[in-house]
């Protein structure tokens, strides 16, 4: 009998530790933050003291140009680093997708730029963009052209900004295309190939039709990761120069700990988990959707 | 015949592969070589190539704790030393207890059937949707007016484990599924208890997935910034926070802050070379299933 109820027990035994760590660790904080939102509150108060101000804070942001500046600075910033490493990550997989040897090397050294602490990216980035010391600007006096102000000119320090991306996070595309093209079903390449296509012909019509799926969930994982970028851009540019690369991550720690507006920092991390919220949503439906009509096709298969 | 011309791949494919190989370390080399440099060497014109490596700038950095006082150092600033410590300590603790918190739960949830896979995965894809800047208000507010824990070691460390049990939770009971129940059936009949089976039995059997559980955790509270910077105070900033702070607009000692960042950066280098098959499982995990 006192083994049967120890039995019963050893799940809630095993959850509790982690349970309890994420209850007052994570779901607490971001129940807090919903409700701090509603608050007039800065950070030399305690909660208790602050106003209650309804949804005042939601709609000065809407207001407020600065935040529209940084949420089209975000939209834009995350558009094109998703859409440049789209093509440029599954390109090269598809370019390399053959037997070569030291494609193992190449995709370990390819994760180095993910591992890498995003305040040494920023760094490294930072110290090439560098006007005078910066390998970009000597490497262009040297062939005798001018200098570009990389991260003085608010058009050039979006570009920057985007390369370093565009640097750090193409080998993750790489990595899953690359994953997915290798576990393609070789007889349906093997028929294509008799058949007569062209290699052209196998990427448009098979490959890449094939690859659909993982492709789409890589994309809107690395969507939502490009919204969360921060360190990097906080130590290139500091969001400058003006609001040029000011992304919204960077202005709800800026609105946080410069202007020490706590609630309408805690409202501008709502309407930017709402849009993540969307894109999680969209990526969880979309599997659901590939996910029944594999089953559906299963089942026809079965019948006949 | 055809076996052969398979295998034969144009050279132009090499030289593609040498040149993103180039393309993704150049940054990280140059970071090194700049880490060897005194700063009169970085701010000159000639060819960055020709100079004699120093390992001052390592010097300077961790004057603190080496056994002899480097001649070139007048004022030895014990922040950088005190940063690594920091750092290694938070990192080190929050990766244990996440690894042991998550495994006790991951086994639960398998075979105890607990709650669905489903509501698993749904919470791992909202957690990585959930970017630290949006737990910065309430992190610093509760942790400050409500725990009292800012400035801690604890109060980070719990941070970093609540954000990453969930990850940690998910890529590890998809390595307690692949153990076979008959293993523990037999242990059971010998008459261990459900601890020593899970310690005994099913711990040794998930080791590749407990490596790359544990090289993502400790990943991510090493390198964190955000959050370390508006919890921790002088005596227990991790060094990202001491990097930031010693960057200023003008007259940057980059040797110096390169060397940091290069010590930053070789526990990461260093996992990516010895487990990359596990961190490649745990990246295309979220995407690829399998």
């Amino acid at each position: 009998m006192k083994s049967s109820g120890l039995n019963r027990l050893t799940p809630y035994l095993f959850m509790a530790p982690a349970g309890i760590v994420l209850a007052i660790g994570l779901l607490f904080p971001i129940a807090y933050m919903m409700y701090a939102s509603f608050l007039d509150w800065n950070p030399s108060q305690l909660i208790g003291e602050a106003d209650w101000v309804g949804f005042k804070n939601y709609a000065n942001l809407i207001q407020d140009d600065a935040f529209k500046e940084s949420l089209w600075v975000t939209l834009k910033f995350a558009f094109i680093v998703v859409t440049i490493e789209m093509f440029i990550g599954v390109g090269l997989a598809l370019l390399l997708d053959r037997n070569i040897k030291g494609i193992s090397f190449l995709r370990t050294i390819f994760i180095l730029p993910m591992m890498i602490a995003p305040i040494v990216v920023g760094l490294m980035w930072r110290y090439m963009y560098h006007p005078t010391v910066g390998i970009f600007n000597k490497t262009l006096n040297d062939l005798g052209l001018d200098s570009i102000p990389w991260l003085s000119d608010s058009t050039w320090s979006l570009v920057s900004i985007v390369i370093a991306d565009v640097w750090q996070w193409t080998p993750f595309i790489f990595i899953l295309s690359l994953a997915a093209l290798q576990s393609l079903p070789r007889s349906t390449l093997e028929a294509a190939r008799i058949d007569g296509a062209s290699a052209w012909q196998q990427v448009i019509y098979i490959k890449i039709p094939l690859m659909m799926p993982v492709l789409i969930v890589t994309l809107l994982l690395r969507l939502i990761d490009a919204f969360k970028v921060l360190e990097v851009i906080l130590v290139m540019t500091n969001g400058g120069p003006g609001l040029s690369t000011e992304i919204m991550a960077l202005r709800i720690s800026r609105t946080a700990s410069e202007f020490r507006e706590l609630g309408e920092a805690a409202a501008m991390s709502n309407y930017l988990l709402l849009l993540l919220l969307f894109l999680t949503v969209a990526m969880f439906v979309y599997n659901k959707i590939v996910d029944n009509r594999r089953e559906k096709l299963i089942a026809i298969a079965e019948e006949s | 015949m055809s076996k052969l011309s398979e295998n034969r791949v144009n050279p132009a494919f090499y030289a593609l592969m040498a040149a993103l190989v180039v393309m993704s370390i150049g940054p990280i080399i140059l970071m090194l070589t700049t880490s060897l440099k005194l700063n009169v060497d970085v701010m000159s014109d000639t060819a960055s190539l020709f100079f004699s490596p120093t390992l001052k700038n390592y010097e300077t950095v961790l004057c603190d704790v080496l056994w002899y006082t480097p001649e070139h150092v007048d004022y030895c600033n014990p922040t950088f030393s005190r940063a690594l410590f920091n750092s290694l300590f938070i990192a080190l603790v929050s990766t244990a207890i996440t690894l042991i918190l998550g495994c006790m739960a991951a086994y639960a949830l398998v075979r105890f059937r607990f709650m669905g896979r489903g509501a698993i995965s749904l919470t791992t894809l909202m957690m990585r949707m959930v970017p630290p800047a949006v737990l910065l208000v309430p992190v610093f507010g509760i942790w400050t007016f409500t725990y009292g824990l800012d400035g801690t070691y604890s109060g980070i460390i719990l941070v970093y484990v609540a954000m990453n049990l969930p990850f940690v939770i998910w890529i590890l009971q998809s390595f307690i599924v692949q153990v076979p129940i008959q293993l523990e059936e037999a242990a059971k009949m010998d008459g261990a208890n459900p601890l020593q089976i899970f310690f005994l039995v099913v711990l040794p059997l998930i080791k590749p997935g407990l490596a790359a559980a544990a090289i993502f955790t400790f990943r991510i509270a090493w390198n964190e910034f955000l959050l370390a910077n508006a919890l921790l105070n002088r005596d227990t900033r991790t060094v990202p926070v001491t990097i930031v702070n010693s960057l200023t607009e003008y007259d940057i000692d980059w040797g110096v802050i390169m060397a940091t960042g290069m010590l930053l950066a070789v526990p990461p280098i260093i996992f990516t070379f010895v487990a990359s098959k596990q961190i490649i499982t745990g990246m295309t995990a979220g995407a690829v299933k399998g």
